[in-house]
């Protein structure tokens, strides 16, 4: 109850402060327009935006010069504030080596780029790299035990917390490096997401822009099933349809996997087909497209040549999208027990294999975090591409800052 | 009289790929207390950008970068937030091109009317809404009690306009901005909307700024005129001095523009087949109708105006001879020979030889086409030539049109200007070689120069290539200068045709009679006039008419 006091308390004190700021600031300017026509609301912003910035920094100094074991009790806030940090330098330095490196327009590309944007091309770009050269990039193998090392080695790689500075990401349960399966984890669940994710588009975004152009009955048919399929909770629906594909799959558990990708794709094509018909309508009703007919094209024409270049904006953005929720589905498949199969690295099953050491939080932070690698792994990648589409949402819409 | 609005040295810069751009270079205006100022200019001139400055506003991505604004002795540009929303609806109001997009659908008239008011604290609601009856009675509104109680989708556009125009009076403002009211209006419309704004800011002695392209709607209102030219004042005078003496090449250029006509063609042999051929032709839009039994003919080398009122089914009957709308009754005929009524049924030839020019050539251009993409496309869809031939067509092309090749032909349709957009779409109509162009609406978006540019071309393409041109228009300025042949429509049929020359000179059926005498000329006492001739009460008459 004195926490939700101190807060009140403290709100107010700002907004207090917020008015004093607001006078003084009149009195000083002489009354400048910034100040004069300063709501009480902004300055009430500004004042609480300093203060919880004076909150966090003075909270980070205590977690660095607190002594073992106070310090441990910020060892969360404490990493979330160096990565921020860390982040935030990678994402310019790669934003000014972006404006000084490569062509005319690629320059011009960075030079609009947020922040946030140019953080997201960072974090896809370098997921993309790990995936591709895996196997150069890991020490270790996926699925290799290592033999005479200890299970359960917490992460951080420092002696005194139980670490081993050798896998620096620590070992599983039945000791095998993170690190290692974490790497291969971009490879198989980045690689499957994308694959399921194309496939998705191939199929809604033909069927949506077909159902467009030519509208009537096919329209009305696509459209209901479509309905149909939305109608049922996508996860549940999702179980379902893989325990039925365990079934047949039998033994051969790697077409489980395929299985999968078809059954996703398929579930996630009806996002797309919608907003692929609801494009294609606006486009539909153009000039030039009666224009196209008039001159007697045929319906692939109409379609690719005339519709899609105009569709590209808005798909390519739910596409990024698309993408982090495909990713999200086949992560929560596998932590279910159903998705990508082991011995296959894979960031949802590490997620739940490890998961019972959240429990050590309270007092082995470092140990609670092994779950949290490969849960920050997904979390990471699906924030980049978030801010990625929402800067091409932005360019695309042509909004102005 | 004293000044009302003194602006000084204006200054006003946009902001374009980050780079801040002029819009208004250094413009002096002063308004005396009741006068009406005229702001002409064509679009991009920046004449709505200035009209919004004298309230002390710029719009988002625009900035006031120097100069002063002084209203009744306030400097608008330094004060408050407080004491510009004490002068904003209260003592300056704003009218809007568009009062169908500027209504908030949700609410009704009256309740949007009454929210100035009570918000400055000039009346209370019921006294406020009163009051709007009145207005509305005073701006010849029909049913002026009743009709604040409807949704603005309830009433037509030309209502919409003048309750506007009631709103932007609810404080009896000392200034009223319009920014091109009547432009989205038909003629007929546009004379009740701009007999009653004018009467109103008699009546009230109000001050306003007049913003239009049209200089002979501005000569009705204004009491003087100024002419901009891409930010810069060319010049400024009283009406009728600026009328009679124009000083400046380019506004004479303006005044000069109405006098494009080609002479009237001899008549037509009259057993000579016609191009296209409309016969007793009915259609409509599921079970709406919207063509009743309408029949012309166009002959080779003719150009058949089809003028009217929006509504009146002209453009429908564009959509029957391309196909687009299959007819219930009647046959279209081409070279006297009857055309399948489904575009999909007709065959590459028959596409071919009827080709199409739209109105907007933002939505007619592929936007993610090059021009050579868009105009080589039927050129090899038809003529079937690819590689050099294709290029060295459409260069020709693009020749014929007035825009050298090479330097056009790699752009996107976003790097031309609106005339030069329209000048592609010819290009592509010929591409195809065909011997019929429809032309819908080809100049209504343009501004009047650059449609008299695009006429004359017509008209040369016209005389070389022997085209026949079907001239969908509600300008009758146009129609004068261009038509061989004229067909009256309304409500879905055709009230009168024949040779234009005959059109033009009475006797008229009373609806030709109605359209051509709503078309304002240059003569700053023509609203006058003719309000005077058909009696005032006429024209109240005539909307309560056409509510029923």
């Amino acid at each position: 109850m004195s926490l939700w006091l101190t807060i009140i308390v403290a709100l107010v004190a700002c907004l207090a402060g917020g008015w004093v700021m607001r006078f003084a600031g009149q009195k000083a300017t002489n009354n400048a327009p910034a100040f004069r026509d300063m709501p009480l609301g902004v300055a009430f912003g500004w004042v609480l935006g300093v203060t919880l910035l004076i909150w966090v920094v003075y909270t980070y100094y205590l977690a660095r010069t607190l002594p073992q074991p106070d310090a441990n009790k910020y060892f969360f806030f404490r990493t979330a504030i160096e990565w921020f940090i860390i982040f935030a330098v990678a994402a310019w330095i790669f934003r000014v080596f972006g404006r000084l490196v490569g062509t005319a327009g690629s320059r011009k590309l960075f030079r609009q780029m947020p922040l946030t944007a140019s953080f997201g091309l960072l974090v896809i770009l370098s997921y993309a790299l790990v995936a591709i050269f895996a196997g150069i990039l890991a020490p270790y193998g996926q699925e290799q035990v290592l033999e005479g090392v200890a299970a359960n080695i917490p992460p951080g790689g420092d002696p005194a917390m139980g670490g081993n500075p050798e896998y620096p990401l620590g070992t599983d349960q039945i000791g095998r490096d993170i690190l290692s399966r974490l790497i291969y984890g971009a490879q198989n669940t980045v690689g499957i997401a994308f694959a399921t994710t194309c496939l998705a588009f191939f199929l809604g975004g033909s069927l949506g822009l077909l159902a467009a152009v030519l509208g009537g009955w096919l329209d009305q048919v696509l459209s209901r099933a479509v309905d149909v399929l939305m109608a049922i909770p996508s996860l549940i629906f999702a179980l379902l349809l893989m325990t039925i594909a365990s079934a047949w799959a039998g033994s051969e558990r790697w077409l489980l996997t395929i299985y999968m990708v078809i059954i996703i794709a398929v579930i996630d094509s009806t996002r797309v087909f919608r907003l692929a018909r609801a494009v294609g309508l606006n486009i539909v009703v153009m000039d030039y497209i009666e224009a196209a007919k008039l001159r007697g094209e045929g319906l692939s024409y109409l379609i690719f040549k005339e519709i899609l270049p105009n569709a590209t904006a808005p798909l390519l953005a739910e596409f990024g999208l698309r993408f982090c929720f495909v990713f999200l589905t086949i992560a929560s498949l596998s932590f279910l027990g159903v998705g990508i199969q082991p011995p296959l690295a894979d960031w949802g099953t590490m997620v739940r294999d490890l998961a019972q050491f959240i429990n050590f939080a309270a007092f082995a932070p470092q140990v609670a975090a092994a779950p949290l690698l490969a849960a920050g792994a997904i979390a990471l990648l699906t924030v980049g591409v978030n801010f990625v589409v929402d800067w091409m949402l932005k360019r695309s819409s042509g909004l102005k800052e | 009289m004293t000044d009302l609005v003194v602006m000084r040295d204006i200054e006003i810069e946009g902001r374009s790929d980050e780079v801040w751009m002029p819009i208004i270079k250094g413009i002096d205006l002063t308004l005396k207390k009741g006068e009406v100022l005229g702001l002409i200019g064509e679009s991009g001139a920046g004449k709505s950008t200035l009209g919004l400055a004298a309230m002390g506003f710029a719009r988002d991505g625009v900035r006031i970068s120097g100069g002063s604004v002084e209203f009744d002795g306030i400097d608008l540009l330094a004060a408050s937030a407080d004491v510009k929303r004490g002068l904003l609806g209260k003592r300056i109001a704003y009218v809007a091109q568009s009062a169908a997009a500027s209504f908030n659908p949700a609410h009704k008239l009256i309740d949007q009317h009454t929210e100035g008011p009570t918000q400055h604290g000039v009346m209370s609601k019921s006294e406020s809404e009163m009051d709007g009856i009145e207005l509305y009675r005073k701006l010849r509104l029909p049913n002026p009690d009743e009709i604040g109680f409807r949704y603005p989708h309830q009433v037509s556009g030309g209502q919409l306009q003048r309750a506007m125009t009631a709103m932007a009076m609810s404080c009896r403002p000392d200034l009223i901005i319009f920014d091109e009211p009547t432009t989205a209006l038909d003629v007929t419309t546009q004379i009740e909307v701009l007999a009653s704004i004018r009467d109103i800011v008699e009546e009230y002695d109000t001050a306003a700024i007049y913003i239009t392209h049209d200089l002979a709607v501005v000569a009705q209102m204004a009491d003087r005129i100024k002419v901009l030219l891409k930010g810069d004042e060319v010049e400024e005078n009283e009406t009728r001095e600026m009328l009679s003496h124009p000083k400046e090449d380019y506004t004479k250029s303006l005044w000069a523009v109405r006098e494009f006509k080609r002479p009237q063609k001899p008549a037509v042999h009259t057993d000579a087949t016609p191009v296209v051929s409309v016969q007793h032709v009915t259609a409509a839009y599921g079970k709406v109708p919207v063509l009743h039994d309408i029949s012309f003919d166009i002959h080779a080398g003719r150009t058949v105006a089809v003028v009217g009122e929006s509504g009146s089914g002209k453009s429908t009957a564009a959509r029957c001879i391309t196909g687009l709308l299959p007819p219930s009754e009647g046959v279209i005929e081409f070279d006297g020979e009857a055309l399948p009524g489904n575009y999909r049924q007709r065959n590459k030839m028959q596409l071919r030889q009827a080709q199409m020019i739209y109105q907007m050539a933002d939505t007619a251009l592929n936007p993610r086409k090059t021009i050579g993409e868009i105009i080589g496309r039927p050129v090899q869809f038809y003529m079937g030539l690819t590689g050099r031939e294709k290029r060295k067509r459409v260069e020709e092309l693009l020749e014929q049109i007035e825009l050298p090749g090479s330097q056009y032909i790699d752009r996107l349709p976003s790097e031309l200007s609106g005339g030069q957009k329209q000048r592609i779409g010819i290009a592509r109509a010929l591409a195809a070689e065909p011997k019929f162009i429809i032309c819908d609406e080809v100049t209504s978006a343009l501004d009047q120069l650059v449609a008299e540019g695009i006429l004359r071309l017509l008209a040369q393409l016209q005389d070389e290539l022997g085209l026949s041109y079907m001239f969908i228009t509600h300008d009758l300025a146009t129609v004068r200068s261009i038509a061989d042949e004229v067909v009256v429509m309304k409500d879905g049929q055709v009230v009168e045709q024949g040779p234009k020359d005959e059109m033009f000179t009475p006797p008229h059926h009373p609806y030709t009679d109605l359209l051509l005498s709503s078309v304002p000329e240059m003569d700053p006492d023509w609203l006058t006039n003719l309000l005077a001739e058909r009696g005032v009460d006429n024209i109240g008459d005539a909307a309560v008419g056409k509510m029923d």
